[in-house]
């Protein structure tokens, strides 16, 4: 199935209230808004409170979600990153502490709407250190297609950093 | 520089902008820059954005968390189609192994995983593991009318079209009295585990991937449907699913021990229903031994009816009582003895973990940290069977 798809079919199934399907939706997005949460609020049971509403949110109000405009992992990564900044404001750090921390999620945020081939390219060859021929064979791709992804996924990630700041 | 070479040099504009080239690709890269401001440019702006690239790791999700989110979501709308609570384990077992094998890198894919069982010790490959799990969920597959993958629709051709299709057709009609029920289960393993072995570890997983989300979809909380694990071994879907979920626990921590990755438990009102499958299983097991203990040995005196009260602490808490003498009789008996009230003879406290540990067969008996109170032969008794409750 193909992400935009699978994201039609999981706002459906989700509109119509399938438990089934809040499961698999937490399996596929837990890592994105967990992560991003714990990014930038910096605090293991905020981030998990966070991940509790944001999740909660898209269960209750399924049609928000507009699968003809955008991704669900784009949709779900903005509206985390939203609330998680909301929340820093409301505490006591001061506004340069903030715009950093926000600064580091953004690239995260970034790099999880980016198309999936593309993301998991560029996750297997910078997290793990990989050369562009490692990263192809890990992935079954060839090293053409490999060097390719790598250049269009930072190519669209500078646009939306240097767009974004 | 022709036109092409240019072309190369700059495709590696990503990679060298993530450091993945080697290290003479990226000395002619950085030679050309000299004399191309165009790859410059663009080489500079790729590298600044690869800088922002964080290097931390994200914060683990802490091991409940899955549970608590779900919960809360359902606290804040009731589902209009609910889980039965008994997919509950099946699911979120599955989920914790689906994201333990997308973090394996090539190499631990190639790990042996050790998989013991009461009867020996079995040796795969995490892909081969897998190939298991989704062989056994196949039978589940199967009694929810849903393709199985170990004969997929067409190869098997069932007498009647609409029937369930035989999970066991290459099992010759002799061999399905056998003793032992398991080995159609290994076969259909290896099967599939052969029909898979050319592809990616990421394309097996998926395939499990996709099985398991695909009866979790299709299963109905009011469905009555059997489970057929061979010959003679029938479970009703609800344990079948309790079932599925114990294996797949311990066979994703048999993965996570060979690659040296740590591995959660299950919740605790997940942890409570495999405790109760196995409880209730086994009085049959306890019948076995005895059938083969006493046989040939004129048997043995009948005793009143024996009870044992397994007591499990931790966060799984809760109290069994198993009867230790139940019979399995083919047919009624056709002069019952007034059947005797019930004696409690032995208590046997235990951990829900270690006892489901003991159950896969995962810990020695002598060896484990139980409590006990009364009849200690009884006692004996039941801890030399939990065991038995395991297969491959």
């Amino acid at each position: 199935m193909t992400a935009p798809d699978w994201d039609q079919q999981m706002r459906s199934r989700l509109a119509r209230g399938e438990e089934s399907a809040l499961g698999e939706l937490y399996d596929q997005l837990s890592p994105l808004v967990h992560g991003l949460a714990g990014r930038i609020l910096a605090d293991e049971s905020a981030a998990a409170q966070l991940t509790r509403e944001v999740f909660g949110h898209l269960w209750a109000h399924p049609e928000e979600f507009d699968p003809t405009e955008r991704s669900l992992r784009s949709w779900i990564g903005e509206l985390t990153h939203q609330r998680a900044v909301q929340r820093l404001r409301r505490g006591a750090l001061d506004a340069e502490e903030i715009s950093e921390r926000v600064a580091t999620a953004q690239v995260q945020y970034v790099v999880a709407a980016l198309p999936p081939t593309l993301r998991q390219t560029i996750e297997t060859a910078w997290s793990d250190g990989r050369t562009y021929q490692e990263t192809a064979r890990q992935l079954g791709i060839s090293e053409q297609v490999a060097k390719q992804r790598l250049r269009l996924g930072l190519q669209l990630l500078a646009s939306e950093l240097e767009f974004g700041s | 520089m022709t036109e092409l070479e240019h072309e190369a040099l700059r495709g590696l504009l990503g990679a060298w902008a993530l450091r993945a080239c080697l290290s003479d690709e990226a000395g002619e890269l950085e030679r050309h820059f000299d004399v191309c401001p165009d790859c410059a440019e663009e080489g500079a702006r790729l590298r600044h954005a690869a800088a922002r690239l964080s290097t931390d790791d994200p914060l683990d999700r802490p091991d409940g968390l899955r549970q608590q989110v779900l919960d809360f979501c359902l606290a804040r709308r009731a589902p209009e189609l609910p889980l039965a609570p008994w997919v509950g384990p099946y699911a979120a077992e599955t989920a914790k192994l689906d994201a333990l094998l997308r973090d394996l890198g090539r190499s631990e894919w190639q790990e042996s995983v050790e998989l013991p069982w009461h009867g020996g010790v079995l040796r795969r490959n995490p892909a081969a593991v897998l190939c298991h799990l989704a062989a056994v969920d196949g039978l589940l597959a199967v009694a929810l009318g849903l393709p199985d993958p170990v004969e997929p629709a067409g190869s098997a051709a069932p007498a009647d079209p609409h029937g369930p299709v035989d999970p066991f057709p290459r099992v010759p009609a002799q061999a399905r009295s056998s003793a032992d029920p398991w080995d159609h289960l290994l076969e259909r393993s290896d099967l599939l585990a052969e029909a898979r072995s050319d592809l990616s570890p990421d394309a097996v997983r998926t395939l499990w991937r996709q099985q398991s989300l695909a009866v979790i979809r299709t299963v109905q909380p009011g469905s009555s449907a059997l489970v057929r694990y061979g010959p003679g071994a029938e479970l009703p879907v609800r344990d079948a699913f309790v079932d599925r979920a114990f294996e797949c626990w311990i066979h994703g921590e048999d993965v996570a021990r060979a690659v040296d990755y740590p591995y959660a438990g299950p919740a605790p009102q997940h942890l409570r229903q495999m405790v109760d499958l196995a409880a209730r299983m086994l009085p049959t097991v306890l019948a076995g031994l005895r059938t083969a203990a006493y046989a040939g040995a004129g048997g043995r005196p009948q005793p009143a009816a024996r009870l044992l009260k397994l007591v499990i602490e931790g966060p799984a808490a809760g109290e069994w009582l198993i009867p230790l003498d139940a019979e399995r009789r083919p047919e009624p008996d056709p002069n019952p003895d007034p059947n005797p009230d019930p004696e409690l003879v032995a208590e046997l406290v235990m951990d829900g973990i270690e006892f489901c540990q003991l159950a896969a067969a995962h810990r020695d008996p002598e060896r484990l940290p139980v409590g006990e109170y009364g009849d200690r032969a009884a006692i004996r008794e039941v801890l030399t069977a939990v065991p038995l409750l395991s297969r491959p």
